[in-house]
């Protein structure tokens, strides 16, 4: 099922579809090593609809809820 | 030579760099605390060679200016070598930079730093295998520890004398032919160009804005890319910035999947346990103002233990000199003004200094910060300001000139303004010492803590106001990477305050001892009644005490100077029996918002043009001037 990082539960495992975003955030969600394809963790949510936080390639990446938002995303068990 | 150290953010460039020239270059666990190249000269087997650490890139496309400066750098072809620096236990991500730095057709060593992080995380790398599909030498190393430097640069040295290339790795067959037809117009079109043909043809192809803007003269070139990337768009039907940035990362992941093997699931991490509750929503704000306030108890608990004994003692010094050379004689006057320097040095601003860099420094290496970063983006986002903007107020507590030049990590040059201005309006280590020695110490810790608290709210409802006057030019949001707590090299989180303090101790300290001379010496020739006289309507209005004035011209020079010289003015230690708390709270508010000091004023200059500095200094003067009115009324009405 598709959706969106943003609503996504805590410690899920999701792979990305699509980044709907313009340019500017898509090269810089690529440089973080995150395209369509990989696979993220969501470790957990900010406070006040804060930042996610999540993991990917090893690495922690904090994406304001905004940029969460703009990844399309899907479900894998 | 030419050596440049190049990475991505936090992977211990600068950590390989200052093991080879010293403590040269700030290092923390926080990425992009390298906004501008640092270089230094040394000797390896017998060969001069320039070491350059140049800041953290994710990759050579253009993003903001401090990736900018390091991609302007290697494309400079002053660059006889690249060092790519890579933290091991990311190396998937990382080689995807390595791609793009072979492109540039310079000799390259890969340099797999971190080795035993990736150990603890279970990848075992093959380093062999990933030399010959590279065609580069691999070197494993540990820089924390100095582990495999000597052999990393041994190898280097000798890449470049045999200014041996690597080899490009191929994207798939029809990106291929579309390089090479962009390689092939290139070639008849701008035959001039320096930069390898193919690498040019890529960004390009990638669409990216700086190059395009060098191709926009040629109507014939413009159009031939734009036919070719609409061909890339065509046939897979994503833009083409996208398909190349896939294709790259598609290549990256197979190579690591060649040369790495995950050994052993990583283990529970109890890092990954401290960071469920660092980072909570609400235990970790609790953490939070734990850290911050358990930080101000032992900076200040150390501080006032020992500014106390030394004061008295150099008070009882000069009043023994009084008697011996005569209260009204100039060698009095001067001794006096020199004796209260060094004093000022010793007794008020080390105390505070060297505990809060140290704490400092170990938040640093620690990795709280960006986990701070975290926490705090929603309030930033309140406030209008988003994302990293946090960073160069963090280190804006420590001094303002990195801060403001930190705010070259931020895209927007509308952001850039902004931040550098408040930023410079967050306490720096000198006038927090002047909260802690004046404030805290004479009249109580809270009213210190009040004056940090008025700060933080005085910055947020400024940056509410600018960011309603600016409005956003469409912010991306944040996008940190967190990168993993390590337990702080002593030795480095040492060398670091050390290099701070230093910084105090060589600069600022002289200045203060002259200056206090020289405010004695215009005392004693009656010249600074004429200083604050002319202050006077600034004093008045504050209700401070007129010979405050000339305190504050030397403020200007460095903060610090403001308070110590102040005890000197007021030609007494006692401070409370020439000022009442009212003033003093006033005095430090005004000193903590007024005019950024000379050093901060040229970094603002280089940032953010003379025009903003200029406009920064009437503005912070204005805000110093506003609220040390609406504090004075407060205290007078309502508190003592």
């Amino acid at each position: 099922m598709e959706t969106t990082l943003d609503q996504i539960y805590e410690n899920k495992k999701v792979r990305v579809i699509d980044i709907r975003g313009g340019e500017g955030i898509r090269r810089r969600l690529s440089q973080m090593g995150i395209h369509p394809g990989d696979v993220i963790t969501l470790l957990r949510f900010g406070a006040l609809r804060g930042p996610v936080l999540i993991e990917v390639h090893g690495s922690q990446v904090a994406l304001g809820r905004g940029v969460a938002s703009k990844i399309i995303v899907e479900e894998i068990d | 030579m030419r050596i440049a150290l190049v990475g991505q953010p936090n992977c211990g460039k600068s950590t390989i760099f200052n093991h080879i020239a010293g403590y040269k270059a700030i290092t923390s666990n926080f990425p992009g605390t390298t906004v501008k190249y640092t270089e230094t000269r040394t000797r390896f087997d017998g060969i001069t060679c320039t070491c350059i650490d140049l800041p953290g890139t994710y990759s050579l496309t253009s993003g903001d200016p401090a990736e900018f400066e390091a991609r302007k750098h290697l494309l400079s072809g002053e660059v006889d070598v690249i060092i790519n620096v890579v933290d091991a236990s990311l190396l998937s991500r990382s080689l995807e930079l390595t791609l793009q730095l072979l492109e540039l057709e310079i000799p390259l060593v890969l340099c797999l730093n971190m080795m035993d992080e990736a150990q603890r995380k279970g990848i075992k790398i093959d380093t062999k295998k990933l030399s010959d599909l590279l065609g580069i030498p691999v070197i494993p190393t540990i820089a924390k520890a100095g582990k495999g430097l000597r052999e990393l640069f041994t190898v280097a040295i000798k890449v470049a004398e045999e200014k041996r290339i690597g080899k490009t790795q191929k994207f798939s067959k029809d990106i291929e032919e579309t390089i090479d037809e962009t390689v092939e117009s290139l070639r008849s079109l701008s035959p001039n160009t320096k930069l390898p043909l193919r690498f040019l043809a890529i960004k390009l192809l990638e669409n990216d804005p700086f190059f395009m803007k060098e191709i926009k003269s040629s109507e014939n070139m413009l159009k031939s890319i734009e036919s070719l990337q609409g061909r890339v768009e065509r046939i897979h039907g994503v833009p083409s910035d996208e398909v190349i940035s896939s294709e790259r990362h598609a290549l990256a992941m197979n190579l690591f999947e060649k040369v790495a093997t995950i050994v052993h699931p990583p283990g529970r991490d109890i890092r990954i346990t401290i960071d469920s509750w660092v980072m909570h929503k609400i235990f970790g704000y609790f953490i939070l103002a734990a850290v911050l306030y358990g930080l101000f108890n032992v900076v200040f608990g150390i501080g006032a233990y020992i500014e106390k004994p030394l004061m008295d003692f150099f008070e009882r010094w000069i009043i023994g000199f009084e008697g011996s050379a005569g209260k009204e004689s100039l060698s009095f006057f001067l001794l006096r003004g020199v004796l209260q320097g060094i004093a000022g040095g010793i007794a008020i601003v080390l105390p505070y200094l060297v505990p809060f860099l140290i704490g400092l420094s170990i938040l640093e290496d620690v990795g709280y910060l960006p986990r701070v970063a975290f926490l705090m983006d929603v309030f930033m986002h309140k406030i209008g300001l988003h994302g990293k903007s946090i960073i160069p107020f963090i280190l804006g507590y420590g001094c303002s000139v990195p801060a403001v030049m930190a705010t070259r990590i931020l895209e927007f040059p509308q952001h850039r303004f902004i931040v550098s201005i408040l930023t410079t309006m967050t306490p720096c280590s000198a006038r927090i010492t002047i909260i802690f020695g004046l404030v805290a110490f004479f009249i109580n810790p809270n009213a210190a803590l009040a004056i940090f608290a008025l700060n933080v709210i005085v910055l947020a409802l400024l940056g509410r106001i600018f960011s309603f006057l600016y409005p956003e030019p469409g912010s991306p949001g944040l996008i940190l990477e967190i990168p993993a707590y390590q337990l702080p090299p002593l030795k480095n989180t040492l060398k670091k305050s050390w290099y701070r303090i230093r910084e105090f101790i060589v600069i600022a300290w002289p200045l203060l001892i002259m200056g206090s001379a020289l405010l004695a010496l215009m005392e004693y020739l009656s010249v600074e009644k004429y200083v604050n006289w002319f202050l006077s309507p600034l004093t008045h209005l504050l209700g401070l005490p007129v010979s405050v004035g000339t305190t504050l011209i030397f403020g200007l020079l460095r903060k610090e100077l403001a308070l110590i010289m102040l005890t000197q003015a007021l030609r007494t230690t006692e401070v409370l029996s020439v000022m009442s708390k009212t003033q003093i709270m006033v005095f430090t508010i005004f000193v903590t918002f007024y005019i950024p000091c000379l050093a901060t004023f040229a970094a603002l200059w280089r940032e953010i043009g003379k025009k903003g500095a200029l406009l920064s200094a009437f503005f912070t003067f204005a805000v110093a001037i506003i609220l040390s009115l609406i504090v004075r009324v407060f205290l007078e009405v309502f508190v003592w």
